[in-house]
């Protein structure tokens, strides 16, 4: 049974008069990864970055189109709520540096201010670190300074961080792009565990990294979305020119 | 020939670098003859009554300057109170809109106040608040020593708070946490030892200051607790006593200059301590 948790209707973006998605269409499915491919610039981060609404921040940014989770439109809920049911992971891993592993896990309800028991708290540290695949390697100094770890561990630190608060969907924006290739191959092993509980949407530029771990994939170039289907076909028989192309190592 | 010159460009690299550290070594000797020359004439006069008592008539003996430690106490309180949260707000603006005409108009504010004497800032307390109020008044002393500090902790918030990445701030606001937590909870915390730095410097700069104080807090030989009254501080009480004709109020202000040298001494070096402990690695 596959159901969709996110529908994106024609959803364009901007920067001041510059134009960086042109009418995107997209569906996501419930635990299923979907990795957004395309060459630098073509609007694959802002694409995730309107998702959860961070696009907006910037000043000059606007958006256009449509984006339903769970059939409402985020555009009329209030971002602070669409931001904790839709969690992100950055390029750079960014714990925060005043907090220890464990507040820096529970980061999302404490800076929320929602109160929660200390036993309920455990919990939900050791479950998302749990499913971060972290926890053996921190469980002994929780009361750490989470900067101290490396940064794959970092970047495993920052999935638990979003994982605690019980997501729809994780946004990953290029999660390995600042990673050694040991710690590359630990968070790819580890998206295939999360989609267990999530629908993961992956931003990469590695073609390879797409094809190993994606269930669906995205082709975006110039703002434009070019091909989407299951990353069997995307990868073995793409139907536009551009996306064999592109694959082929032709540009990008 | 060669070799002369490669010998004759290692002899000026010599002297060169002797050159150097002599003047190195002349700039901290000023520093080390103030400290010299206070601590010299300074230290004779400190002791458990000096700190500890009210000052005693011409002509009796001993006598203290408690009521200058407890002024300067007061007056610091004040100015911290009136200028560590309008600085810290101020930097917390200018580092978040670091283009637009306010922000703009606000830091040449900020940097013309920096360099306004403090003669004149005085002044400008004695007009607003000691004529308006019709006394001279501690209170008007920490408006007076608040303003000096003002300019000093904007600036310091707002380059510490710049140094802090975007990411985090991305961070915090991707897990759904308002942009006022996110300010007070993530952004503020990491720039905490700048910040401090910059309230500890900017007391350091005004425990000092004279001139601010003459026509404000006016000085009084009492013990004074209330705000709405003349108060004593330690510059203060150092100007009086220095242009007195009495040699013992001589000794009383090289005792008090030794206190005064020693505090902005400690100060700076907590400063130093707190800049390395709190520091937080991005």
């Amino acid at each position: 049974m596959e159901s969709t948790v996110l529908k994106i209707e024609d959803l364009s973006a901007y920067f001041s008069e510059e134009r960086i998605l042109k009418d995107v269409n997209l569906s996501i499915l419930r635990k299923r990864v979907t990795a957004i491919m395309g060459p630098s610039g073509c609007g694959k981060t802002t694409l995730i970055r309107c998702i959860n609404r961070m696009h907006e921040l910037v000043p000059g940014a606007k958006v256009s189109g449509r984006v339903f989770l769970d059939g409402k439109d985020i555009y009329t809920m209030n971002p602070i709520i669409v931001r904790r049911k839709i969690g992100m992971v950055f390029q750079k891993p960014n714990p925060f540096p005043t907090m220890n592993i464990y507040d820096n896990v529970i980061a999302g309800y404490k800076l929320n201010g929602i109160k929660i028991n200390r036993n309920e708290q455990d919990r939900i540290v050791e479950e998302s670190l749990k499913k971060a695949a972290l926890w053996d390697e921190v469980k002994d100094f929780l009361y750490r300074k989470g900067t101290f770890l490396s940064g794959g561990q970092q970047q495993r630190l920052c999935i638990a961080r979003a994982l605690a608060m019980q997501p729809e969907i994780i946004l990953l924006d290029e999660p390995t792009s600042a990673l050694d290739p040991k710690s590359t191959s630990h968070i790819e092993e580890l998206i295939s565990q999360l989609k267990k509980d999530v629908a993961i949407i992956l931003v990469t530029h590695n073609i390879a990294q797409a094809a190993r771990v994606s269930d669906f994939t995205a082709f975006l170039y110039l703002g434009e979305l070019v091909e989407f289907g299951t990353s069997e076909k995307i990868f073995s028989v793409p139907e536009d020119k551009r996306t064999e192309e592109y694959l082929t190592g032709k540009f990008g | 020939m060669q070799k002369d010159t490669v010998s004759w460009r290692i002899l000026k690299d010599k002297i060169f670098k002797g050159f150097v550290i002599l003047l190195s070594f002349v700039s901290i000797l000023p520093l080390l003859f103030i400290l010299f020359y206070i601590v010299k004439n300074g230290i004779t006069s400190i002791n458990w009554e000096f700190l500890t008592h009210l000052p005693k008539h011409i002509g009796e003996a001993g006598g203290g300057i408690s009521n200058a430690l407890v002024g300067t106490g007061i007056l610091l309180i004040i100015s911290c109170i009136l200028a560590v949260p309008l600085g810290i707000l101020a930097g917390i603006y200018l580092s978040e809109h670091r283009k637009g005409r306010l922000s703009y108009l606000t830091r040449l504010c900020v940097e013309v106040l920096q360099g306004i004497p403090s003669i004149v800032i005085g002044i400008i307390a004695y007009l607003w608040v000691v004529l308006s109020m019709g006394t001279f008044s501690a209170l008007s002393g920490g408006v007076a020593l608040g303003i000096m500090m003002l300019p000093v902790i904007v600036r310091t918030t707002e380059e510490t708070l710049k140094l802090v990445p975007f990411e985090l701030k991305e961070a915090s606001l991707a897990l759904g946490v308002p942009y006022h937590r996110t300010i007070l909870k993530v952004i503020l915390p990491a720039a905490m030892s700048g910040i401090v730095t910059g309230i500890l410097l900017s007391v350091a700069r005004v425990t000092g200051e004279t001139a601010p104080l003459l026509f404000t807090a006016f000085g009084s030989p009492f013990m004074n607790f209330n705000i709405f009254k003349p108060i004593s501080a330690l510059p203060l009480l150092i100007f009086n006593y220095a242009t007195s004709p009495y040699p013992e109020w001589h000794s009383i202000a090289w005792g008090a200059s030794f206190v005064l040298v020693i505090f902005v001494l400690i100060l700076n070096i907590i400063t130093k301590l707190v800049t390395k402990r709190w520091k937080v690695q991005f």
